[in-house]
């Protein structure tokens, strides 16, 4: 058992084989970028396959392999499913499945979790079904969680060597040029499936839209890609929007939003030329529609906004209000529509987006990020991962990379939720460490972190009520009891890397 | 005050609870369903058996299916299923008034 | 110096989660609602709810008002439960006679001197929901000195006046007017009536500008929305604070030398203007403008 930093127990061999976490920036070194193994195609030669199964058998996939999806199509993915069942069909085994984040449409994984398809898991997040089965420990090796950029680096470092990439693509052509913006399940931008073409050693296209050479925009390019198969349906396009993108209506959601733009704009950091990143929770939306008012009233303009984009983000732009997106992920259907459309809305990858390993990512660039938490704890600890009942049910994200690497991060989160205090002695599991952390925002007031005299200078005369995190703490725990510690069993079932590589945390099953 | 009746009381909202008493032989004992039972299952338990005993039921059988309720939800729903379980209308609120908190 | 009663908004007395939440919002007062927002077969749970709400969150930020039922369906076991509670304010639904006012005054009364709280201590305002009520409106005001204020429940009203809620609300004129004349000539507060149609944020506002150019207190609210919309509106201007400002200086100035007689650049200033100024000051405060004097 080492203790990290934090003081977090990281158990043997976890601890030698990953590192433990040192802080924020202490491991970022030089190394040497991974490439693919490359199978170079002539000319007259083929890449289209009559099948799923004639695609996976002439990748040459076998037992004891890693293979890859991205999660662009969220909860309307049909991919991972049809192409898992068909590798089940075939008899491989022993798999290590590397997504980029696993939705809860993803369930049959469970089946083939047991039947040892997949013995290994690594992803930024696993939901409802899968979670708790994996928190109940299902798997015996444990699952490795990964933030955006840490995917990215693991893979660009050579830590993730991805043999076979299987993508869907809502269009591509015979060739293999795909993009996000035009066919029938349109996810927009492809940003986490750009690292997978470039660095696996075979990339497989599905699609639903087989359309004539070339295949433009190109998000991908036929380059990265060894095999094309046509299919009749890739994705539910309702499912890609599902669980985000609505404005909210709660009034308590919208007066967090409310005190999140108040604190955004009397920060020094609004001014002509700022950036931000906002999610796609209802609460995270609405600080998006407080600060288009403010930036119009004050004539105040961005020069980017970034991230998952949202329709939220794309009237902004369409205002004059902000000038290029950089998309990362889109969370709606206008989204995917406007990086078809608008040149200002530009399509960049996770590598480009997060990597704590890349040659400067855009995150370095970033002002203000709103970030959303399942809990924070009064050392500023942020757990994105697991429910306060220590089971898995949430999603790394980008959230340790955005905050470690912008100017000023705010974490939004309802003090109480039902009888569940957000606000915390100690977060179940850590997924960013407080040093990333500069306001917290809740309902009845915000906390911002001492380490950040300047901040608390510059909201000395702010008008939202201000405590110590002490403080919202005392307040949650008043209001539903204080809570019982969960009790864990001594199995890791989950790896939480930082964005690093080191560890920061371990989910105990429970 | 005794339990003559199965009654029950309170909602299945977010944020609510409700409690269902029927008539036990002795002792007070709870079957819980809660969304927060890892974090909370004793309090709440505890809640409900200090609610009945101070309402005078020393015997019942209590189900409780909790969506997150704080302990003040918990003493209104368990106190008014008792006084529908026990047939009565009139509540002596000198005596609720003097341990509810 | 009148309190700030610029939103009441209300709470269904059955709501745990609202309970809990409804002092976020920043309304003056909070309205529980034991009466129509309560079914028949739940006013038992919904009493106790609140009750024990009362008895356990901070509501010290805000005015507390609970809605009860008519004497006769519950409302004095609500009275009893609400008294013992510690709410600050007992309303009347449809209220048409200063009679109900005294019958629920006494119900008060008997629950006061049974548990040993301070006789008077707890206030009263009416709703009036019907013809008889606004024609009433004056005796209803001047019926207990527990009166604190006088509500307009429009929908029903307008129903037994065999018309229906319009844009201009030229309908509800005189029961407006004439329930605020009531309210004025008893000194106690006038609330105008809900605005329901959540969505319609323009016709919010028409309507509330209309009731503060009236002279009314504040407005009934259903949902936390409407708060932030209505205290703008009841915001004072720059200039009446700077105003209200130099007379606040002057009582303080006048109050230093011993003199009996407030005034503002030699001007004679009333006892009442300088009581609306300093209420005025107050408003301001409340909608987070600057009222510090150089």
């Amino acid at each position: 058992m080492v203790e990290n930093k934090l003081g977090r127990q990281i158990p043997e061999p976890y601890a030698s084989q990953y590192g433990v976490y040192t802080g924020e920036f202490t491991h970022i070194k030089h190394y040497q970028r991974a490439a693919a193994k490359v199978q170079p195609v002539k000319p007259r030669q083929p890449k289209l396959m009559q099948s799923i199964h004639d695609a996976i058998v002439a990748t040459g996939l076998k037992d004891g392999m890693t293979i890859s999806f991205h999660h662009h199509f969220r909860e309307g993915d049909y991919v991972m499913n049809m192409v898992m069942a068909e590798i089940a069909k075939m008899g491989i085994k022993n798999l290590s499945l590397a997504p980029s984040s696993i939705s809860n449409v993803h369930a049959p994984l469970i089946d083939y979790i047991k039947s040892g398809v997949v013995t290994n898991i690594t992803s930024s997040g696993l939901r409802d079904k899968l979670g708790a089965a994996i928190s109940n420990g299902i798997m015996a090796n444990p699952v490795v969680i990964r933030s955006h950029g840490g995917r990215a680096r693991a893979i660009a470092s050579g830590d993730i060597h991805i043999d076979v990439a299987f993508l869907g693509a809502p269009s591509a052509d015979e060739y293999g040029n795909i993009n996000g913006v035009n066919g029938k399940a349109t996810c927009g931008s492809l940003g986490y499936a750009k690292i997978d073409a470039k660095y696996a050693d075979k990339v497989v296209a599905i699609t639903d839209t087989l359309v004539p050479y070339p295949n433009t925009p190109i998000a991908i390019p036929q380059t990265d890609v060894d095999y094309v198969v046509q299919v009749d349906a890739i994705g539910d396009p309702k499912g890609i929007a599902k669980g985000a993108a609505r404005f909210t209506k709660d009034p308590k959601e919208l007066l967090i939003a409310q005190y999140a733009a108040q604190v955004i704009t009397a920060s020094d950091y609004f001014k002509p030329g700022f950036s931000f990143q906002t999610g796609s929770g209802g609460s995270s939306l609405a600080v998006t529609r407080y600060l288009k008012q403010a930036m119009e009233k004050q004539n105040v303009h961005a020069s980017f906004a970034l991230g998952g984009i949202t329709s939220a983000m794309v009237s902004l732009m369409r205002a004059g209000l902000v000038d290029n997106l950089l998309d990362v992920q889109d969370f709606d259907h206008p989204s995917a529509e406007s990086l078809a459309e608008d040149p200002h809305h530009y399509e960049i990858d996770a590598e480009m987006y997060a990597s704590p390993l890349s040659k400067g990512s855009v995150i370095n660039q970033l002002d203000v990020a709103v970030l959303s938490a399942l809990e924070v704890d009064t050392k500023y600890n942020v757990n994105v991962i697991t429910g306060s009942d220590g089971v898995i049910r949430g999603a790394s994200g980008g959230h340790s990379d955005t905050a470690a690497a912008c100017k000023m991060s705010l974490v939004i989160a309802p003090l109480i939720r039902g009888r569940i205090p957000t606000i915390v002695d100690d977060v179940n599991t850590v997924v960013t460490p407080g040093a990333s952390v500069d306001v917290v925002v809740t309902e009845v007031g915000i906390a911002i972190n001492p380490k950040r005299q300047d901040l608390m200078a510059m909201f000395k005369d702010l008008n939202v009520p201000q405590f110590t995190i002490q403080e919202l703490r005392d307040k949650a725990y008043a209001v539903t009891g204080t809570p019982a510690k969960i009790h864990y069993g001594d199995r890791p079932v989950a790896l939480i890397e930082y964005r690093d590589g080191t560890l920061i945390d371990v989910v105990n099953h429970v | 005050m005794e339990i003559k009746h199965s009654a029950h009381a309170g909602t299945l909202e977010s944020s609510d609870l409700t409690v269902t008493l029927q008539p036990a032989t002795a002792g007070i004992s709870i079957a819980l369903t809660s969304s927060v039972a890892k974090q909370f299952g004793d309090q709440i338990k505890q809640v409900v058996t200090v609610t009945l005993q101070k309402s005078g039921i020393q015997a019942a059988t209590v189900k409780v299916n909790d969506k997150g309720a704080l302990n003040c939800t918990i003493k209104a729903r368990t106190i008014v299923a008792a006084y529908r379980a026990a047939d009565k209308t009139d509540y002596d609120w000198e005596e609720i008034n003097s341990w509810i908190n | 110096m009148d309190k700030l009663r610029r939103t009441m908004m209300f709470v269904p007395g059955a709501n745990a989660a609202m309970l809990r939440d409804c002092t976020l919002y920043g309304a003056d007062s909070i309205m529980f609602d034991l009466e129509d927002a309560v079914s028949m077969k739940e006013k038992d749970t919904a009493r106790m709810l609140v009750y024990s709400a009362l008895k356990t969150f901070d509501y010290s930020s805000v005015e507390t008002v609970v809605r009860i039922n008519a004497l006769d369906f519950g409302g004095v076991q609500d009275i009893t439960a609400m008294v013992l509670g510690g709410i600050q304010v007992i309303r009347l639904p449809k209220t048409e006679t200063a009679q109900d006012i005294k019958a629920v005054d006494a119900a008060i009364t008997k629950v006061e001197k049974a548990y040993d709280i301070p006789v008077g201590r707890t206030h009263m305002m009416a709703a009036i929901e019907s013809a008889a009520g606004v024609l009433n409106a004056r005796e209803i005001a001047q019926a207990s000195p527990r009166m604190i204020g006088i509500a307009l429940g429009a929908e029903d009203y307008l129903t037994s006046q065999k018309t229906y809620r319009h844009e201009d609300g030229a309908e509800l004129s005189f029961a407006r007017n004439f329930i605020l004349h009531a309210a004025r000539e008893a000194g106690i507060a006038a609330i105008d009536t809900v605005y329901t149609d959540l969505d319609n944020e323009a016709g919010l506002i028409r309507e509330t500008k209309l009731i503060k150019q009236l002279g009314f207190d504040g407005k009934s609210v259903i949902n936390p929305r409407q708060i932030p919309v209505i205290h703008q509106i009841f915001a004072p201007t720059q200039k009446q604070v700077v105003k209200a400002q130099k007379i606040v200086a002057g009582l303080k100035e006048a109050e230093a030398k011993g003199a009996g007689v407030v005034s503002v650049n030699g001007q004679m200033v009333d006892k009442p203007v300088v009581e609306r100024a300093q209420f005025t000051l107050e408003l301001a405060k409340a909608s987070n403008m600057e009222t510090e004097v150089d």
